[in-house]
């Protein structure tokens, strides 16, 4: 067994942990943790691949802003822990066997199927090379063949940006600024009114005063 | 030495324990979030492996692609959650019936 092999069992047995504890934390922080030590694995897993990029990417942009958003929200929200883990046990035998169904029927296809254990001779030639880079040959790759998808793909994070402000923006209800716009289109009329008082009115006759219960034998 | 299919094992049995992992936690919303997110590593656990193990460049391009699409999908998935528990003071998949689907 070389050290690649050996670190690949290392590096997938604490990503199926991580993700074990993942579903079954108690506490979604603890949750949100695990995915973190999840994402880490994965990503050593890529570099064992070879695709650095993506690797270093996965970091940055998973464990360096997706999951700190994840705990900025789960420590944001007061949860009760355990009306949500209501049902759990009672849905653990479905759900064991279903994953069992599903993992048993992928292994029996793929560990069988793609016994490919080298990459193509052409492909090891070019990446054997000194001046070999992942992340060159993926932004050859990217910016021009798949130059249009990428413009989507900008365009949907600038609506995401968009969106995801516009859902959590509200206003404040006891918020005392004021709206220039509405000062300068008041009215006369909105503020002012004028009553006419007529001076020989004679004033309201004073109420009866209560007799006071207290003073009379 | 490892084989494509070792890589395309470990991507199943992730995407399994995802999928048990929405079952037992279809009461809490953010764990099932991080269900999704663990799915689509799965997924991408494929696309690298294959674009190792077939020498094309294009498998790595989807991850990246997939990235990017996850990266909106929580933020926006998140921004619900926030407005959601401010209205209701529950992230209880259960109590969201408003619309009696």
């Amino acid at each position: 067994m070389d050290v690649q092999t050996a670190l690949f069992y290392a590096f997938s047995a604490i990503l199926l942990f991580a993700a074990f504890r993942v579903i079954t934390a108690r506490n979604p922080v603890h949750a949100a943790l695990y995915l973190v030590l999840a994402f880490f694995q994965a990503a050593a897993l890529w570099l064992l691949l070879k695709a650095e990029f993506l690797a270093i990417t996965l970091v940055l942009v998973y464990v360096g802003a997706v999951m700190v958003l994840f705990l900025f929200v789960v420590m944001m929200l007061d949860i009760n822990l355990d009306s949500m883990r209501k049902g759990f046990w009672k849905h653990f035998p479905l759900a064991a066997l279903m994953g069992a169904v599903i993992a048993l029927e992928m292994a029996a296809v793929l560990l069988g199927g793609f016994r490919v254990t080298s990459p193509p001779a052409d492909a090891l030639l070019s990446q054997a090379a000194a001046d070999y880079s992942n992340t060159r040959e993926l932004g050859k790759v990217l910016y021009t063949e798949y130059l249009l998808p990428l413009q989507a793909a900008a365009a949907l994070l600038l609506v995401a940006i968009i969106a995801a402000i516009a859902l959590t923006l509200r206003e404040r209800k006891d918020s005392k600024s004021i709206d220039p716009s509405l000062q300068v289109r008041v009215k006369r009329a909105d503020r002012v009114t004028l009553l006419k008082i007529n001076p020989s009115s004679m004033a309201p006759p004073p109420a009866e005063p209560a007799p006071a219960e207290g003073k009379k034998p | 030495m490892i084989s494509l299919g070792h890589f395309l094992a470990l991507g199943g049995l992730l995407f399994a324990l995802s999928v048990i992992g929405i079952f037992l936690n279809r009461k809490n919303l953010i764990v099932l979030l991080m269900a999704i997110e663990l799915m689509l590593l799965a997924v991408n656990m494929n696309f690298v492996a294959f674009s190792y193990y077939l020498g094309d460049m294009a498998g790595q391009i989807f991850v990246f692609f997939i990235l990017t699409v996850a990266a909106a999908e929580s933020a926006i998935g998140l921004a619900i959650l926030v407005l959601l528990f401010r209205n209701k003071s529950s992230i209880n998949v259960d109590e969201l019936n408003a619309l009696r689907g």
